[in-house]
């Protein structure tokens, strides 16, 4: 007769290795940090008092608000387009199936890797040095991020293709460019669209942040505001933020379901 | 039943030879070896049947003649009398574009419209490729080369539909007249029915060897069907564990004693 299994499950002594370590690491984590109950509840009146000085909103400051949010969004978008008009050409160095050569594919990820990697409020503070304060450096940032971003989906979505029709016009003697042509760029047109909406969406929230810098837009009204105490304008940007990103946000799921509900 | 050792593919000059391969070895990395040392050649203006039961190697023989297989090694391989052997990418290219070929999934990009997906075999000819990514921009008399072509295969009706909403023989005969639209000297089909049922099979069939005759193509196609390759081939070349056993004229062999020897055991 075999016997019961233990109830209990077991564990390899590597995962109870990784265990002990991984709690460790979080333990002496929150006492790096001088993370405290007693200091959260602490701040707890200090949270209301300021949650009260921002009410009433500033509803006088809201048509000059819109103007700065009107620049944040046109940054985003300027910023999305010049990544997206990078990124595709990026794809034909980047994808496995249409590169050239592996040293090629693995120098142009290396470059989008390095965009990615590198914070867009870094990407704005340089570009504050080379072209001023404004949305311009805004704008230059998001698309920096943008390529970091795209060229990296672009590229993963052109290796999922199908690779028939792309055999197909390379045994017809196609060149690389007549594949990525006729066959990648119709075929992942749906996917390459709902990454740059997805783009759009994360530059709107990055281009909020990217004013804090200098880079122009609804941030920087966010600063002043912040920085002279202005909590009731402060409140009022905050709430007009929050409006446009759940917007963007709305209406990129709206175009996305269409674009996915036609194929 | 011919002996395997006697049987070598028919000795050609390699100028008369619309495709010709000397001494066409394959081994996988995993050790199976798949051809040694076999010889293949295929005359201009032949239309030869390749056939063989599953798994005998009909397609990768195909394949690896014209150097689609970067695992096989041959002393050397001759398209229209132009070596396939120690040649650049580019010039690989420039001879593939004179071989049309239809698939045996038809490969159609399923995106673009039957019309586009005709459009792109004007790849071969028409360099730099740019006016023939899609249709919309391609010069007047591709446009209309390539309805010609659809009205043959009976598409025309359907030239702006999208390649993925039409039927599995309509994607096929889509397939051909790109094909077709290469104005290749050499057109190779593999398995280009197995997809269909027999009366489509038998359709996509007759007016395939009926297309690639009107434009003296030399035509070569991998067939499971048997009858298929007494009917519509000059000659036939039989493939059995990695050699070509058999190589006859078509007239030579009927269908049943062919199903003999390379029919499947489980076909009906």
């Amino acid at each position: 007769m075999t016997s019961t299994p233990s109830r209990l499950p077991t564990f390899s002594s590597t995962t109870f290795v990784f265990g002990v370590a991984g709690l460790a690491l979080l333990i002496t984590s929150f006492n790096a940090i001088n993370f405290d109950l007693e200091t959260l509840i602490e701040g707890g009146p200090r949270l209301a008092r300021l949650l009260g000085q921002m009410w009433p909103l500033n509803l006088d400051a809201v048509p000059r608000l819109l103007d700065s949010l009107w620049i944040t969004f046109l940054m985003a978008i300027c910023g999305t387009s010049l990544g997206i008009v990078i990124s595709l050409p990026l794809v034909l160095f980047a994808a496995r199936n249409l590169t050239p050569h592996p040293m090629v594919r693995f120098a142009v990820r290396g470059f989008i890797s390095f965009c990615r990697t590198v914070p867009d409020l870094i990407w704005a503070l340089v570009f504050v040095i080379v072209v001023g304060l404004g949305p311009v450096a805004g704008a230059l940032a998001i698309m920096m991020d943008s390529i970091g971003f795209l060229g990296k989906f672009f590229a993963e979505a052109s290796e999922e293709q199908d690779a028939g029709p792309q055999e197909a016009v390379k045994a017809m003697g196609g060149s690389r460019l007549d594949v990525a042509m006729t066959v990648v760029l119709p075929s992942a047109a749906p996917s390459f669209t709902s990454d740059a909406l997805f783009a759009m969406e994360k530059a709107v929230r990055a281009s909020v942040i990217l004013g804090l810098v200098g880079a122009g837009g609804i941030g920087m009204e966010l600063k002043v505001a912040m920085d002279l105490f202005q909590y009731e304008t402060a409140a009022m940007v905050i709430l007009l933020i929050f409006c446009l990103v759940v917007t963007v946000e709305q209406v990129s799921n709206r175009l996305r379901g269409m674009i996915f509900g036609r194929q | 039943m011919v002996s395997s050792a006697e049987v070598t593919s028919r000795s050609l000059k390699a100028n008369d030879c619309a495709l010709q391969v000397k001494a066409l070895s394959l081994t996988f990395a995993n050790g199976v070896e798949i051809f040694d040392r076999i010889d293949f050649s295929v005359g201009d203006g032949e239309r030869v049947a390749i056939i063989g039961r599953n798994g005998a190697g009909k397609s990768t023989l195909l394949r690896a003649s014209l150097g689609m297989i970067p695992q096989s090694k041959s002393e050397g391989a001759w398209l229209y009398g132009e070596p396939m052997h120690n040649i650049s990418g580019r010039k690989r290219r420039q001879l593939l574009r004179q071989v049309g070929f239809v698939h045996q999934k038809h490969n159609l990009v399923p995106r673009a419209s039957a019309l586009t997906n005709v459009v792109h075999g004007a790849l071969a000819r028409h360099r730099p490729g740019v006016r023939v990514w899609s249709q919309a921009f391609a010069p007047s008399h591709l446009r209309v080369e390539a309805m010609q072509l659809l009205e043959r295969v009976g598409l025309s009706d359907h030239a702006l539909n999208r390649a993925s909403a039409l039927s599995g023989g309509q994607s096929q005969r889509c397939a051909i007249a790109r094909a077709l639209m290469q104005r290749p000297r050499l057109v190779i089909a593999d398995e280009p029915v197995a997809s269909l049922d027999p009366v489509a099979g038998e359709e996509i069939m007759d007016l395939f060897s009926r297309l690639v005759v009107e434009q003296n193509s030399t035509l070569i196609f991998v067939s499971h069907h048997l009858s298929h390759a007494v009917r519509y081939a000059d000659r036939i070349l039989g493939v059995r564990d990695g050699r070509i056993e058999l190589d006859c004229d078509a007239d030579a062999k009927s269908t049943e004693e062919l199903e003999r020897i390379y029919g499947d055991e489980d076909d009906d």
